[in-house]
């Protein structure tokens, strides 16, 4: 008798999280040293992807801990998230120029 | 709307992949950032569907401050500043990582006050992960303030090698682990729960400082790429409280991005990952049999920006060799001013990048690209090495280590096996630098003393700058 194997959150996080390093591997290995900085910027920026957990985090009006933990945690990711971007695309516009 | 939601998370995650494809080539690069951004926005949309109607007034003002704070260093840092304004950048990921899950934490567990423990409301995956996610999150962001201040000279770029650093590091993962996850199974009164989760974050903060205070400055590349890593894996963890997968997607991406970084930097150093955690090159190499050497030159050839300008006129091809002087001096600019004035002489002009110079990965490609240094003239270094053989002069601009010919000709030496950019084979060999000092492997550096080396000491922008007056003269 085999019983049907049934995966829970956690085991289907992992599946996601090892393909996931997988496809950074296959992807990021292409990339040249030239835009290494770039990357690193960019790379960055994307890591304030808990940005989505800090807004959970900071809904509702009452000042308590887990509000004002929240509140922090936004204004860092925003910082990581637009900053990172910004800063980014700053770069890679000076890569972009033409040839005078 | 339950449909709507995953889609649009899945939509962003893709997104995502697509944006970091996009930077595998210069042309596609800006692009895959953009794409980035808009997996960003998206799933921060998404995010606020999946929450409905709530008290905007806290995530309102988180926007607004951090949006500002980042647009504005975003905007004006200096190119120069890159790898400081990296650092902190990762810092603050880190941190709003481990404040995500500390925020959890004290929302479901802590203030309702149901006295369960933490895995009995949050279940079990989650519930460890959120220790998981304090621990990497809170170190990064207390590592980065260091290689921060290391690199931004507010505090010595030496390593600081306290005794039995190895044990307490040790105790301090240990403890902060081990503690952490004992209290989410075991604990369920909330005041001794917050204090547990205090403690666990004080104890993550000390050991990321502990972490990186060890690493000399030349060994930061290593650093930032790994806690750029950290920050990526921060961010996983979250999405594994969070049971979200575009967290444990995109931060899986930064993760191995990070990685990636990390053991291309320690190829280019020929060092392990472990060497460069735990060694603390320089002081060794002080202790070494080369002790002492470092001052101790021979014969110098010392020369004017006149002479230099006279061996310049007359090359047919020249090589600068940029490296982290060339990012203090700020003399990115001088250098594309002198290279200007060559190539309208018909000379041929290139540029050999080590992957080490300067202080974190690629930061002297956008140095030369910020002073419109066409990208088809940088040359990695397999490329550049079999060109110096046909190249007149090497101009070497604030670069030491990285062209040391003892790692290929000392056997004895702590930089010996490195890969090294072979200048010593151009015809000339214009070095520019401030004194005879060592680099920061703090070894000797034969090539001063080679017959066709023409040293010139002068801060790396004043002596580009006087060689380009000369050669207007000419």
């Amino acid at each position: 008798m085999t019983e049907a194997v049934v995966m829970g959150p956690l085991l289907i996080g992992l599946y996601v999280f090892v393909l996931a390093i997988f496809v950074g591997f296959e992807i990021i290995t292409k990339i040249p040293p030239t835009l290494h900085t770039p990357l690193m910027s960019g790379a960055n920026a994307i890591s304030g992807i808990t940005i989505v957990g800090a807004l959970v985090a900071a809904q509702g009006a009452d000042p308590n801990t887990s509000t004002l933990l929240g509140l922090f945690a936004i204004i860092t990711a925003t910082i990581n998230v637009v900053g990172g971007f910004l800063v980014t695309d700053r770069m890679l516009r000076m890569f972009g120029k033409k040839k005078k | 709307m339950s449909f709507l939601v995953p889609t649009l998370y899945l939509l962003s995650a893709v997104l995502f992949i697509l944006g970091l494809k996009g930077l595998t080539r210069v042309k596609s690069a800006r692009r895959g950032n953009a794409l980035a951004s808009l997996a960003m926005l998206i799933a921060v949309l998404a995010t606020l569907v999946e929450m409905g109607v709530v008290n905007y007034t806290f995530i309102l003002i988180g926007l607004a401050v951090g949006g500002l704070v980042g647009a504005v260093a975003a905007v004006k840092v200096e190119m120069t500043s890159m790898p400081e304004m990296v650092a902190l950048f990762n810092g603050s990921g880190g941190g709003a990582s481990a404040l995500v899950a500390s925020s959890v934490l004290w929302g479901s567990v802590i203030e309702p006050g149901s006295g369960q423990t933490a895995v009995a409301v949050l279940a079990h995956a989650p519930g460890v992960t959120t220790v998981l996610s304090m621990l990497i999150g809170a170190l990064t962001l207390s590592g980065s303030v260091v290689a921060y201040a290391k690199l931004a000279g507010k505090m010595s770029g030496n390593p600081i090698l306290l005794p039995g650093r190895h044990v307490l590091n040790g105790l301090l993962l240990a403890g902060s682990l081990g503690l952490g996850v004992w209290a989410m199974f075991s604990v369920s009164d909330p005041a001794t729960l917050s204090m547990v989760a205090v403690l666990v974050l004080v104890l993550s903060l000390i050991l990321g400082v502990m972490l990186v205070i060890p690493i000399g400055g030349a060994d930061m590349p290593v650093v930032i790429s790994l806690l750029n890593s950290y920050s990526g894996l921060a961010a996983s963890a979250t999405g594994f409280v969070l049971q979200n997968n575009v967290l444990i997607i995109s931060g899986a991406l930064v993760g191995a991005s990070g990685l990636i970084l990390t053991q291309i930097m320690c190829v280019a150093m020929n060092r392990t990952l472990a060497n460069v955690l735990f060694g603390g090159f320089g002081m060794e190499a002080d202790a070494g049999a080369t002790s002492g050497a470092a001052a101790e030159y021979g014969v110098v050839r010392s020369f004017s920006a006149e002479e230099a300008a006279l061996v310049l006129e007359n090359a047919e091809s020249v090589m600068f060799v940029p490296g982290y002087g060339l990012a203090v001096a700020q003399a990115q600019h001088a250098v594309r001013e002198l290279a200007n004035q060559m190539e309208k002489r018909g000379t041929k002009v290139a540029y050999a990048i080590h992957p080490v110079a300067g202080r974190m990965p690629g930061h002297m490609n956008v140095l030369l690209a910020e002073a419109d240094v066409p990208y088809e003239q940088l040359l990695e270094m397999d490329n550049a090495n079999p060109e110096f053989r046909n190249t007149d002069v090497a101009i070497i601009v604030g670069a030491n280590d990285v062209v040391n010919p003892a790692a290929e000709k000392a056997p004895g030496s702590p930089i010996y096996g490195m890969p090294v950019l072979e200048v010593w084979n151009a015809a000339t060999v214009i070095m520019i630098k401030r004194s005879l000092s060592p680099g920061f492997a703090g070894i000797k550096n034969e090539l001063f003393e080679y017959e066709n080396t023409m040293m010139l000491f002068e801060d790396a922008k004043k002596a580009v700058q006087g060689i380009v007056t000369e050669m207007k003269e000419l």
